[in-house]
């Protein structure tokens, strides 16, 4: 035979029994020929582009999803980012009037979702890591009202990069923003499509933070590949193995997941005449039983999420990770690293509820991964101001070890430290994680700009 | 081995399908008289070709897997898949139909 029957056998038991699936097929869509002064033309242009180039995302991953036998889960689009787009429109506008501009606008493009079975749509987003135009102002202004009127349209603010620094007037502005955001939606769900970016990748495949970059051409497909359980049941299989052999047995399995997103990333690209821009290597969890990141590290031997050598187990995860999966793909991207949200992840949501891991845990496993403090939710009488410290320090890890992180933090409005919390469907359940009562105030009332680290300056 | 043979395999197994576009199916379940009977008949209706057939016990369960060339397929490949599956559900076994392409990335380099 071509194939040996194990190497069959392998591909359908990763499919069957451990979870392999393709995450998310993104495809990126520039919205700058759709530019006009007037509103309506933009908005009118925008429908047509999403409609003429995405309407073919569905139907062509069905039937790669026959072809293959492997599950695509999420299928999304990514925009331009968005106040690019509204700058001209709110030109002359009140504040009043912008703002329901951008409240319409936003209804649009979430009935565009609804229209084309799309299930989230991404580039609600200001770029304000140096400083904000007043379309970014505007729409950073938006995001209460536009992400409590719509379901699928994902937001978001990049406020540091490491050659720049961080903006800590948006920083400070964030978190009142988040705090608005988790009033005006039921359980603060709101804040689940909000996510706060340090150097954010051009070509993310994964909300809430991807948008279609301005160094992106026409358009583009970005491939998220999934597969916790595959590696996990990968370390189950061999007992007694040193650290440097675990890292071995996961880049073999990460190599053979990271093929799966490239041919169907290849495919994708092939049906819809475009290119395949980027795969995302990061394993990225769903909330089931045998597709945790978390679990994987409590293979390894950690206890339980949080335990000391928590950090050091995800380093070595994510490192195998990318070291086999660069072998598998011609294009490596986004962000690669281990997703590890505290409520798409089983694992992580028992870690937290037992009390093993803290916030301040997670915030040292950021460091050696990928999103930074992901879907954590906190107190609701949490202050502004220690939200905006708890993204002031994921921002610093960031700019300071050159590499993308993020916040996306729910204050849920009334919950206590402990509560469980329901958000539904892809976003899981979480547990109201402990914040420190000691407060931030003063700092993040000074404003101004966190300079770059020296060793940014390269040139 | 002579130098002029290294590689022949390869090379006369590559010759061989040229033209070809291979599917593998996979069939598991209780073992039952009828069962190649049964899924040969709906792959000759379909005018798709046996290539290489194999049969295995794993963990209990009876398998057997196809490798199928489907370029004269008279069907689309859906409907090729749901012919199979049901004719699996006729004969009590899972059967699953993949391009080959897959096992192609995931197992070679």
């Amino acid at each position: 035979m071509i194939y040996s029957k194990e190497e069959i056998f392998e591909t359908i038991q990763m499919i069957d029994l451990e979870n392999l699936d393709i995450r998310t097929v993104t495809l990126g869509i520039s919205l700058l020929d759709c530019l006009d002064a007037s509103g309506e033309k933009m908005i009118a242009r925008v429908r047509e582009k999403i409609r003429r180039l995405g309407g073919g995302l569905v139907p062509s991953a069905r039937a790669l999803e026959r072809k293959y036998g492997l599950p695509i889960v999420n299928l999304r689009i990514s925009l331009t980012p968005l106040s690019a787009v509204i700058a001209g429109p709110i030109r002359g506008m009140g504040r009043a009037e912008a703002q329901a501009f951008c409240c319409e606008f936003a209804a649009q493009l979430d009935e565009a979702c609804q229209e084309m079975g799309i299930d989230l749509m991404g580039g609600y987003s200001a770029l304000v890591h140096i400083g904000m135009t007043l379309a970014d102002e505007t729409l950073i202004q938006s995001l209460p009202a536009v992400l409590s009127s719509t379901s699928s349209l994902c937001a978001s603010v990049q406020v540091a990069t490491t050659s720049s620094g961080i903006n800590m007037d948006a920083v400070r502005i964030m978190g009142e923003i988040i705090k608005q955001t988790a009033e005006l939606t039921e359980k603060g769900s709101g804040c689940a499509r909000l996510v706060v970016l340090c150097n954010a990748p051009e070509n993310i495949p994964f909300m809430a933070g991807a948008f279609h970059g301005f160094g992106n051409p026409e358009t583009v497909i970005n491939v998220g590949i999934s597969g916790p359980g595959v590696i996990k049941s990968a370390l189950l299989a061999k007992k007694g193995l040193a650290i440097h052999e675990l890292a071995e047995e996961i880049k073999r399995r990460a190599f053979k997941i990271t093929r799966a997103g490239e041919l169907i990333g290849r495919e994708m690209a092939q049906a819809l005449h475009t290119r395949l821009g980027a795969v995302d290597l990061s394993l990225a969890p769903t909330f089931k039983v045998g597709d945790s990141v978390a679990e994987i590290l409590e293979t390894m031997g950690i206890e339980r999420v949080g335990a000391p050598g928590s950090t050091a187990a995800l380093a070595l995860l994510t490192n195998a990770v990318k070291t086999g999966g660069a072998m598998a793909t011609s294009a490596v991207g986004g962000y690669s690293g281990a997703f590890i949200p505290v409520s798409e992840d089983m694992g992580m949501v028992a870690a937290a509820s037992t009390g093993a891991l803290s916030i301040e845990k997670l915030e040292a496993m950021t460091s050696v991964c990928s999103v930074g403090l992901d879907m954590v939710a906190i107190p609701g009488d949490t202050p502004a101001e220690t939200i905006s410290g708890l993204i002031a320090d994921e921002m610093a890890i960031g700019v300071m070890n050159h590499k993308a992180t993020g916040a996306r933090l729910i204050p849920v409005p009334g919950a206590m430290a402990g509560e469980f919390v329901e958000f539904g469907g892809l976003f899981g359940s979480a547990v109201v994680m402990k914040v420190s009562r000691f407060s931030s105030r003063e700092f993040i009332q000074r404003g101004g700009t966190f300079p770059p680290p020296i060793d940014s300056l390269r040139n | 081995m002579p130098l002029e043979e290294v590689g022949k395999d390869e090379m006369e197994r590559g010759r061989r399908m040229i033209g070809k576009e291979l599917a593998i199916i996979t069939v598991m379940g209780r073992d039952r008289p009828g069962l190649v009977a049964g899924i040969s008949r709906v792959l000759a209706e379909h005018g798709v070709n046996i290539e290489d057939i194999s049969q295995t016990i794993l963990q209990d369960m009876f398998s057997m897997i196809l490798i199928v060339d489907i370029s004269a397929c008279r069907t689309s490949f859906e409907s090729l898949q749901e012919a199979l599956s049901q004719e699996g559900n006729v004969l009590g076994m899972k059967v699953l139909m993949q391009h080959k392409k897959i096992f192609d990335f995931m197992h070679r380099i």
